[in-house]
């Protein structure tokens, strides 16, 4: 036990830890993301999903799965991010720069990665929490949480904040998709490149799909 | 050295001085005046410290041996790149028709926890050493030498291996890296003997005990950016780093003590 401890423990191990927990959110929010896309066409599809979703015993699994791989993914990042810092107490006058630059996105891992856990509560608080309207189709009463969406993408400011945060996750997406294969040991000069690719386009289906549905509720239901 | 007609260009230099390893240490504005463009930046830096001499100035203290490429001693980051802008080039074969007249260049240390300065440029890279002395070896018999070539190696597992063993020691992975993570530099000693027949008895606790001596060391965890390659001046892959993951949860995993 001792020693598989320590291997959870070791940077290899953490960062592998990492790799997966984040693999599980990518696999998340790409369900997430598919769902959304019923916004635009039908009220009735989307809460009849949502219904199905929340009423399905799993859920309780899957609820739970995604919060302790969170806070797994989260305390972790933190907790590397600052040993990473203490690696270099002193920094550089300039940084790496030209050809030897390193994508901007893959440095910045905690920024987004912090952006997306305070958007986190702020998306829960607004929708999983936010005010109970209720509808009845085929005789089932269910919750009108199109309703609500529709309430809140027509408020222009919130759309804009929504879609920055959604840019964040594209960020965050596009460097750790690539990075988690590599950190559990999946690279090969032949299909890596694929797979960073994969990850590029990926990231940028997630991204979109995420905003396409708040903007087309601002430009038609807006007033 | 530059022949004697070749260009000459005159450069700002804010170069990094530190008296000790507790010094705090400043930036210290020096001018490299009539520097032929063929010379190599350590040859720029010779004539800088010539004068310094000469005026009763302390010259700048840097690292430099074997001045061609291959002995890993030569450091410095060199206007934010360690060994300089160029790819594949170790500050010894960086040479100073790269920069233009008037030019400030701004010359550090390599930073890191693991790396303390010791004087000016130089740096105590011995923690290098000990992650090479927890693991970075094969073990041989004693006697006579065996017969060359008598372990057959095939062709694409022996060049794998060179690559990886190209590695240098140079540290510019560190110095690179956001986090100041010695991946790169452990991965490729791992990965050079973990192809070869040679490096099998010892593979799964080399693995263990190199990245347990570079974790012990004070370097920081990968982050997978891959600066590390982008300024290797031996181009070492990233592809090692990922191997070297996989190579340790094997390890971990089937480790029985």
């Amino acid at each position: 036990m001792q020693k598989s401890l320590s291997y959870l423990s070791s940077a290899i191990g953490r960062k592998q830890l990492m790799a997966i927990t984040g693999l599980v959110w990518s696999g998340f929010v790409l369900t997430h993301m598919a769902a959304n896309l019923l916004i635009p066409f039908s009220a009735e599809l989307y809460n009849k999903y949502s219904h199905a979703l929340i009423t399905n015993p799993a859920i309780y699994l899957a609820e739970g799965l995604l919060v302790l791989t969170l806070l797994v993914h989260i305390a972790n990042g933190v907790k590397l991010t600052l040993e990473n810092r203490g690696a270099r107490p002193q920094k550089y006058a300039m940084g790496t720069n030209g050809s030897k630059a390193p994508r901007f996105q893959s440095t910045w891992m905690i920024f987004h990665g912090s952006l997306l856990a305070v958007f986190l509560i702020w998306h829960l608080l607004t929708f999983k929490f936010g005010t109970d309207y209720q509808i009845v189709y085929d005789g089932v009463q269910m919750r009108d949480l199109h309703r609500l969406v529709i309430e809140i993408f027509a408020q222009p400011a919130y759309v804009i904040g929504y879609a920055l945060c959604m840019v964040g996750v594209g960020l965050h997406l596009s460097h750790g998709f690539y990075s988690s294969f590599a950190t559990l040991g999946f690279y090969h000069p032949r299909y890596s490149p694929m797979i960073q690719g994969l990850g590029y386009l990926y990231s940028f289906v997630v991204a979109a799909g995420f905003i396409i549905p708040p903007l087309y509720v601002l430009m038609t239901k807006a007033n | 050295m530059a022949s004697a007609n070749s260009k000459k260009i005159n450069l700002k230099l804010k170069v990094w001085r530190q008296k000790t390893r507790e010094d705090a240490g400043r930036f210290e504005e020096i001018s490299a005046q009539e520097i032929p463009v063929d010379a190599s930046f350590l040859e720029m830096m010779d004539i800088v410290n010539n004068r310094l001499i000469k005026e009763g100035r302390d010259p700048i203290a840097f690292d430099h041996d074997c001045r061609e490429g291959i002995c890993g001693s030569c450091s410095m980051v060199i206007n934010g790149n360690p060994h300089g802008p160029e790819r594949g080039t170790a500050t010894c074969q960086l040479h100073m028709r790269k920069f233009h007249d008037a030019q400030e260049i701004v010359v550090e240390p390599f930073r890191a926890t693991a790396f303390p300065v010791i004087k000016d440029l130089s740096v105590d890279r011995t923690a290098f050493d000990r992650i090479i002395a927890a693991g970075g070896y094969v073990s041989v018999n004693t006697g006579n030498a065996p017969d060359a070539n008598a372990l057959p190696v095939p062709k694409e597992k022996a060049d794998d291996a060179f690559n990886s063993a190209t590695c240098i020691g140079c540290g510019a992975c560190v110095a690179a890296c956001a986090n100041s993570s010695a991946m790169l530099f452990v991965s490729a000693k791992v990965n050079h003997l973990a192809v070869l027949p040679q490096g099998e008895p010892e593979r799964e606790r080399r693995v263990l005990r190199m990245m347990q001596t570079m974790e012990d060391s004070g370097f920081g965890n990968c982050s997978n950016t891959g600066a590390c390659s982008l300024a290797c001046p031996k181009e070492i892959s990233f592809e090692n780093i990922a191997r070297m993951n996989a190579e340790y949860m094997k390890a971990s995993i089937k480790r029985r003590d």
